[in-house]
């Protein structure tokens, strides 16, 4: 088919994760083949050689329904859960559902542990006490629970693993699975299924209603009209773990958060210095409830972005989790009940204000100077730390600006999706080798024990905290 | 041409100019006088409540939860969200179930703003609203007293053309309870029927024949008399849930007739509020809803409270100041503009003590200085020249003007104690 019109530049935001290698599969069979769009890349640019008008991007899949209703994008592919996400709480968003695509399918399910007392739905509309839903969709969630009218609900937003939550630090957790022999699979009681999920690709409305956006919404059409459909056969392989945890009598028990991902090498070598064993707590294995050989110690790994909020609310004792994101949670809730006990010294990053190079602004009063003069009118800041950086813009007298959540990858955000980052670096290589310039240095983070003040009013509780952190300290002096 | 800077208002937000501000007193001021000389009791409840407040079965509705402000505040952490108060007699509830012996029964009053999201930004996101709950009060006697309450205070406003719109709560629940569903699916319906989709209702064909027939002719009749309650409750065959919320139905109705307000019948007219449990009402001025309320006798009980009768309405601030008139500013006779030739020490020693004295004498006194290029709307102009102690009384109105030298002179003659010469 030669198609004569002029065609004006469309971008289209792209997945990464789960619906990467079948979106790649798809785009190819649909006839616009991307270079570079594969897990292993670390490029988030992308061209199509062929049709050079189209240009890609590639984030986490949550920023893509916010990326394509800002206008920074055209069009997008992404889960229809992150797309309910943005919706169910901003209705007014200028996102519109243009095709289903019909891969990645699964759902998002309200589940409970079978060990928590909740093991049907009619027991969790009948519940008096108030229940705690943990979630990576806090928008879905508070959805959920006010349309099936729960009477008090508390909602714990979780960066990841929402599934090792219940039932003693969650009633429900609010996860997506494949399908309920997915969720059984994991331990979990399936209790409802609260949406129906698989890739859409979605349009920003302005585009879609002023621009010609019907080349690809056409190629896409027709690969989906097509009788082979290779792109259906690809599933994620979903890293997720098995929760048969059941409670017992736990007075006097400490309860330790040790991290995943990143942190997990570190801290585990921390530990095997300070001598403390952990089975099930090695690289390479995922046990989310790794054995302690202290009999008084309960060790769940979780996300250390997720700690301070857990330990807040008495979930956790202790954690071990970064300063940064400790900072990150006293910014927000100044009344919290976490307090820093130790600084562990290792997993030292720098928490930096970036530009990018194009920009000729050194220093944080420079970009003030830039905005006044009316050169940036209202600049966009990209963080995963959303509350340190706002309290850095107030502290810098910033009169406006708006604030982009990330999931991480936001080098990527730099120059055209955002104006300032405020991001963690170890070297500084990867924001230079992105064209970035560093313009100021927050703090300097470092891995840390954060612990509940409550915890420690506790005489019986203080004494093994006290315990703990002094086989802690022997390590940390010994540096 | 001037250029207006871009608003920098928040969507859905307004601003209150002294014309908005001098209308919103007048209707404000009648409204509690109005409620003080019944009995009632104002008090003002927070900003803030806890969204857990709001969110219990039988509270709002789905879809009005979904349009409220509610956010983390600083004390977040635990979770626990906090919302702009969505709704006028909820905290009022809990209020009342936090001092449950303070008064028996409680006649209260509130003049308050509810934070309500819409999506255009063209309407009001902070609308303020009249309110009035009568607590431990029972039907037929409490509802029919705040429905006269409600019609003085209209006619005190001067709006003598309203229409009430009359329905009862427990009708339309027993007629939802007398399908066989599972709970989840009854909170859905009625969510939808709140909503204003009564159709729904009719579709559902699994009724006994006496309820089918009772919902037809409820669909297709309005009244104007407690006969036409009546006449429903005459009809065979109805579940004993309906037949008792008729009986108070028609109680009230009667009550109204007899007390000479007219009203009509419309069963379909309850809208939005879950909580509303017996006779709910409308008043609608030029067809624009300027109030409603009802009773509910479960609210306080879910809140936590002992079980009592209540029942209460709200008149809405946006559609009253687009229909009443008045308020304006008090006439010009009181209003003085003091003018002093220079700003020195002396001149405004003399000036400020003539003020005082003037407005203690109840006038509204102005400065206009004189760098000042134009004089403030007044009858008086009163200038202070030359050696301090002289003062020139000018009547705007009548083009008068005379030399006085005390300011007791000056209080005289702006009094019609003492007379103009020439």
């Amino acid at each position: 088919m030669v198609d004569n019109r002029v065609l004006s530049p469309i971008k289209i935001a792209l997945p990464k994760g789960r619906l990467l290698s079948a979106t790649a599969c798809f785009l190819k069979e649909a006839g616009i083949d991307f270079a570079n769009y594969d897990e292993q890349s670390r490029i988030y640019r992308l061209r199509s050689p062929e049709h050079p008008f189209v240009s890609a991007k590639v984030f986490q899949e949550k920023d893509i329904p916010v990326q394509v209703s800002v206008g920074n994008y055209d069009l997008g592919i992404c889960g229809l859960d992150w797309v309910e996400e943005l919706v169910s709480k901003y209705p007014s968003s200028p996102l519109l559902k243009v095709l289903n695509l019909g891969y990645g399918r699964g759902g998002i399910y309200a589940t409970s542990s079978k060990f928590g007392g909740i093991d049907n739905f009619q027991k969790l509309l009948d519940q008096r006490h108030s229940i705690r839903i943990a979630t990576e969709y806090p928008n879905l969630a508070e959805t959920m629970a006010l349309r099936f009218r729960l009477r008090r609900f508390r909602i714990f937003p979780v960066w990841g693993a929402a599934e090792v939550y219940p039932p003693e630090n969650a009633e429900i957790a609010l996860l997506w699975a494949e399908d309920e022999t997915e969720v059984s699979a994991q331990n979990l009681v399936p209790l409802k299924n609260v949406l129906q999920t698989s890739a859409f690709l979605v349009a920003n409305k302005v585009s879609w209603e002023t621009k010609d956006l019907s080349w690809v919404a056409g190629i896409f059409s027709s690969a989906l009209g097509r009788r082979s459909k290779p792109w259906l056969k690809i599933r994620p392989g979903a890293k997720k773990t098995v929760n048969g945890f059941r409670p017992n009598a736990q007075a006097g028990k400490i309860w330790l958060a040790l991290p995943d991902g990143h942190q997990q090498a570190p801290t585990l070598e921390f530990l095997n210095r300070a001598g403390l064993t952990l089975e099930g707590y090695s690289l390479g294995v995922l046990d989310r409830r790794p054995k302690c050989a202290i009999d008084w110690l309960c060790v769940k790994v979780i996300r250390p972005q997720d700690m301070p909020l857990q330990v807040a609310n008495g979930n956790f004792d202790l954690a071990i989790t970064g300063v940064d994101w400790f900072l990150d949670h006293i910014h927000r809730f100044p009344s919290s009940p976490v307090t820093k006990l130790l600084d562990l010294g290792f997993g030292r990053v720098k928490i930096v204000a970036v530009v990018s190079r194009d920009l000729r602004v050194y220093d944080i009063a420079g970009l003030r100077h830039h905005v006044e003069s009316k050169k940036l009118l209202v600049p966009r800041v990209a963080s995963e730390y959303v509350n340190i950086a706002d309290k850095y813009l107030r502290d810098n007298h910033f009169s406006r600006y708006k604030l982009i959540p990330t999931w991480g990858a936001s080098e990527a955000f730099l120059p055209e999706d955002a104006d300032l980052l405020i991001e963690n670096t170890q070297t500084g290589r990867t924001l230079a080798e992105h064209g970035l310039r560093t313009i100021d240095t927050l703090f300097e983070s470092v891995a840390c024990v954060i612990g509940n003040k409550d915890s420690l009013k506790d005489p019986e509780k203080k004494e093994k905290i006290s315990e703990l952190i002094e086989i802690f300290s022997r390590v940390t002096e010994g540096n | 041409m001037e250029t207006r800077p871009v608003s920098q208002r928040c969507k859905g937000a307004r601003d209150l100019l002294p014309e908005d501000l001098e209308l919103f007193r007048h209707i404000e001021g009648i409204f509690c006088r109005s409620c003080s000389s019944w009995g009632y009791r104002e008090v003002r409840t927070p900003t803030l409540e806890y969204l857990s407040l709001f969110t219990a079965a039988g509270m709002l509705t789905p879809s009005m939860l979904n349009r409220v402000y509610s956010f983390l505040d600083w004390d977040g952490w635990s979770g626990e969200r906090v919302v702009l108060r969505p709704d006028g007699t909820i905290p009022i509830a809990r209020l009342y179930a936090e001092n449950p012996s303070r008064w028996k029964p409680a006649r209260l009053f509130y003049v308050t703003n509810v934070f309500v999201f819409e999506e255009t930004g063209t309407e009001n996101r902070e609308r303020w609203q009249c309110g009035v709950e009568f607590i431990d009060g029972s039907p037929p006697g409490a509802d029919v007293e705040i429905m006269a309450l409600a019609v003085e205070i209209l006619h005190n406003l001067g709006l003598d053309n309203v229409e009430i719109l009359l329905s009862h709560a427990g009708v339309l629940k027993a007629l939802v309870q007398e399908l066989k569903l599972d709970s989840d699916e009854r909170a859905r319906l009625l969510d939808r029927v709140l909503d204003g989709d009564w159709a729904t209702l009719a579709q559902i064909k699994s009724y006994e024949p006496g309820v089918q027939e009772f919902l037809s002719l409820v669909l297709s009749s309005k009244g104007m008399r407690s006969a036409f309650v009546r006449n429903l409750r005459s009809l065979p065959r109805l579940p004993q849930s309906i037949e008792s919320a008729l009986d108070e139905f028609t109680r009230v109705a009667e009550l109204l007739d007899a007390l000479g307000i007219s009203y009509r019948i419309d069963i379909t007219s309850v809208r939005g509020f879950e909580y509303y449990t017996g006779v709910c009402f409308q008043f609608l001025c030029n067809g624009r809803r300027v109030g409603s309320g009802g009773r509910y006798d479960d609210l306080i009980s879910l809140i936590g409270g002992r079980s009592v009768p209540a029942c209460g309405f709200a008149l809405y601030m946006d559609p009253l100041m687009a229909l009443v008139s008045g308020g304006k500013e008090q006439s010009g006779d009181k209003r003085v503009v003091v003018r002093c030739e220079e700003v020195t020490p002396e001149y405004m020693r003399v000036g400020f003590t003539l003020a005082r004295m003037l407005r203690k004498q109840g006038y509204s006194v102005e400065f206009s200085f004189a760098d000042f290029r134009s004089t403030p709307l007044c009858r008086w102009l009163i200038k202070i020249r030359g050696k301090p102690e002289e003062f020139l009384v000018v009547d705007k109105e009548s083009q008068r003007r005379r030399k006085v030298r005390s300011i007791d002179c000056v209080i005289d003659v702006i009094g019609g104690e003492q007379a103009f010469g020439r």
